[in-house]
């Protein structure tokens, strides 16, 4: 029988690939989908505890699909940012990028 | 006539008033200037003449004071005034008259100096300076002027500042100086604590029935650091050989009217308080007897001129101040007046000589300078018999009544030691004589006599050291003594035999010069080869300059390189550590900001993480 802490567990790992993902990866898209993984791992989350903590109302859904709303604009804002940083540096290799300093 | 002495306190503001008329007027005129100095202390000398005749003539133990407020706060007054006695009226006559002759002595000797109008107007505040200080009514007022006077002494020392000697002697009167004004003010502090007045008046009302001697012997200890900075004392001494460096006419005021006095004036106007303390009279005695046959020893071999006049005053002034250790005040006083007389006669003289040799002073390079400067000569002549003591010039007399009290006040071991620096006395001023003023003419000079506005004080002073004397002497029932006295001052009547003893001496020590140096029966040369040490020892000063600078060098450089080792290492260390720190942290923690936006994110997550794991263990700690 598959329970809630299948689910978690599930969730777990999808979360850890995607901050492995975050982290480990170069490519400013690679990293975009990572995140988009971890976001989904949350998602997974919500829809399993709204199943199995409180079956009666959806705000766990609810939620779960505010989360893919915001992940489809903060993927559209990234995905201009990137096409827009390539148009300058023709690269898309994060570690190419110091930006974030003085 | 009482109005004479409602206006006396003119007296020391007059050069007051020429030094700040030449100050801020009359600068860029020399003429107009030392027309106005002299104008000035002229009118000073005869206003203190009338004083005199005024003081003179009426009750020995009259006192006329009056003063106003000058510096009012809680714990300190401190008045500003005039006090008229006999000691003030005496001081005023020789402060004025030597000031007077050095002035227009001065118009000869400064002639075509580039600083002659300030010249006078230095001349002017320090007379000025010394009148009030002679007049003041009380400690505060008294160490104002004293502190004045050393000014005007580091002025006019330094005067030809370009000379590095003089500069260097002006920067050590004025150190030495301040050592003993140092003690000299927390004495009159003290004394203000003690007995809240600074009044010589009430000062004296007050310690006459004071008990406490642990009060009192600090004070007279403290004050008497003063006299012996001023009136250079051992081991305060070393500032007045070096004086010399000033024009010499400034050498002869400040050897004998205006800065050394003021010491042994101290001693006599704060003889009420002394008197009191045995102990502290014993220690005044010790050092200036020592002072004298110490100093004097050193003259013997000098040959400087000034330099042999210098410690002849140092020997003198010790005498002076042995002279009130013993309780001899009337003496000490009386000896002070003669010497401001000879030695103010014999620097003007030893001037008149240096000007005629241009700027030479070694008596060894002078000689037969009596043939060529007559006038000179035989005034210096008539100075240094009065000095030596030789009947019945000024010095005699006074000289005498110290030796009279040494013996008769029971202190053998001081009369004999002042007896034998009479005769030193006599011994080196006739070598300087016979040396420079008659002997060979060893470098075939061309010197000449001074011009009459040179030679004219020197008549005047040498007439002056010849009847100064009789003053205090038995033909004129001593009438100085009979003035000038103190509660505690002791005077004894005139001894036939001390008088003949002290007579034989000077004239012992007169005839072995005129051998040594006149006749040469008994060689200078070999004397010196067989005394060598002793020889070096004198000529060297006792290297009593040498200790001071080795001192110097040890505790104020020692002390210097401490400190510095402190700034450098602690101070420096402390500030540059925390800057090196700052730095460091800065450069390590740089790597921590590399730009890269994944970074950025581990540390992020990092945080988040760490949050995390923090609360979580605190709930299952709870929990548990």
């Amino acid at each position: 029988m598959i329970g809630l802490n299948h689910y978690l567990l599930l969730a777990t790992i999808l979360f850890g690939i995607g901050v492995y993902g975050v982290f480990a990866k170069r490519n400013a898209v690679a990293i975009l989908m990572s995140i988009e993984l971890m976001l989904n791992a949350v998602n997974i989350n919500f829809v399993a505890i709204n199943k199995f903590i409180q079956p009666g109302n959806t705000v766990g859904q609810l939620f779960a699909i505010f989360v893919i709303v915001v992940a489809a604009a903060e993927v559209s804002v990234g995905l201009a940012l990137i096409i827009s940083i390539y148009r300058q540096k023709k690269s898309v290799n994060l570690s190419d990028f110091n930006l974030m300093k003085w | 006539m009482q109005n004479i002495l409602q206006i006396s306190w003119i007296i020391p503001v007059l050069p007051f008033l020429a030094f700040a008329c030449i100050g801020l007027i009359l600068h860029r005129s020399p003429k107009g200037s030392a027309a106005l100095s002299i104008l000035a202390i002229g009118a000073s000398f005869i206003l203190s003449v009338l004083v005199a005749i005024k003081v003179f003539s009426g009750d020995p133990g009259q006192v006329f004071e009056m003063s106003f407020r000058w510096l009012n706060m809680p714990g300190l007054n401190v008045d500003m005034g005039i006090l008229i006695d006999p000691l003030t009226a005496v001081m005023l006559i020789v402060v004025t008259t030597v000031a007077l002759l050095v002035q227009i002595y001065s118009l000869g000797y400064m002639k075509g100096d580039p600083g002659f109008a300030s010249y006078f107007a230095y001349q002017s505040v320090f007379a000025g300076s010394m009148l009030g200080l002679v007049v003041a009514s009380n400690f505060g007022q008294i160490f104002v002027f004293w502190e004045l006077v050393g000014m005007c002494s580091y002025l006019l020392i330094g005067f030809w500042f370009g000379r590095n000697s003089a500069k260097n002697a002006a920067i050590k009167a004025f150190v030495t100086n301040r050592v003993g004004d140092f003690g000299f003010l927390l004495g009159i502090l003290f004394l203000m604590i003690v007995f809240g007045t600074l009044n010589y008046g009430e000062l004296a009302v007050k310690i006459a029935g004071y008990e406490n001697m642990a009060v009192l012997l600090p004070i007279a200890i403290l004050l008497f650091f003063g006299p012996m900075g001023k009136s250079a004392q051992f081991p305060l001494h070393v500032w007045l050989p070096d004086a010399m460096e000033g024009p010499t006419p400034v050498s002869a005021l400040i050897h004998a009217a205006t800065m050394v006095a003021a010491g042994v004036y101290l001693i006599a106007r704060a003889f009420f308080i002394f008197s009191q303390v045995p102990q502290a009279l014993i220690l005044i005695a010790a050092v200036g007897g020592f002072t004298a046959i110490f100093a004097a020893s050193i003259a013997l071999v000098q040959n400087d001129i000034k330099r042999i006049l210098a410690y002849s005053t140092l020997s003198q002034l010790g005498y002076m101040v042995m002279a009130m250790g013993i309780g001899a005040m009337t003496a000490g006083m009386f000896h002070l007046m003669t010497h401001a007389f000879f030695k103010s006669l014999l620097f003007l003289a030893a001037g008149s000589v240096i000007h005629a040799m241009h700027d030479e002073q070694n008596i060894w390079k002078m000689g037969q300078l009596s043939k060529k400067m007559p006038v000179t000569t035989w005034t210096f002549v008539i100075g240094a018999l009065a000095l030596a003591g030789i009947p019945p010039l000024a010095g005699f007399w006074s000289k005498d009544e110290i030796l009279l009290g040494a013996y008769a006040g029971g202190y053998i071991g001081l009369y004999v030691l002042g007896s034998l620096v009479a005769f030193m006395t006599a011994f080196y001023m006739f070598r300087l004589i016979f040396t420079a003023f008659f002997g060979s003419n060893k470098e075939g000079h061309h010197a000449h006599e001074s011009s009459p506005v040179m030679t004219t004080p020197l008549i005047i002073l040498a007439l002056l050291s010849i009847v100064a004397g009789f003053v205090g002497s038995p033909f004129m029932n001593n009438i100085f003594g009979h003035f000038i006295t103190a509660p505690g001052a002791v005077h004894h009547e005139a001894n036939l035999s001390i008088m003949v003893i002290s007579s034989l001496l000077a004239l012992a020590g007169i005839f072995l010069a005129w051998l040594i140096y006149q006749k040469e029966i008994i060689s200078a040369e070999s004397l010196r080869q067989r005394f060598s040490g002793i020889y070096k020892v004198l000529y060297h000063k006792f290297y009593i300059d040498e200790i001071y600078a080795w001192l110097g060098k040890v505790f104020v450089d020692g002390g210097a390189r401490l400190l510095e080792w402190f700034d450098l290492k602690i101070i420096n260390g402390a500030v540059n550590g925390l800057a090196f720190f700052t730095g460091w942290s800065g450069r390590t923690l740089r790597y921590a900001e590399d730009g890269q936006v994944q970074t950025y994110a581990l540390y992020l997550f990092a945080g988040v993480a760490i949050l995390l794991i923090t609360a979580l263990c605190a709930v299952f700690t709870a929990v548990v």
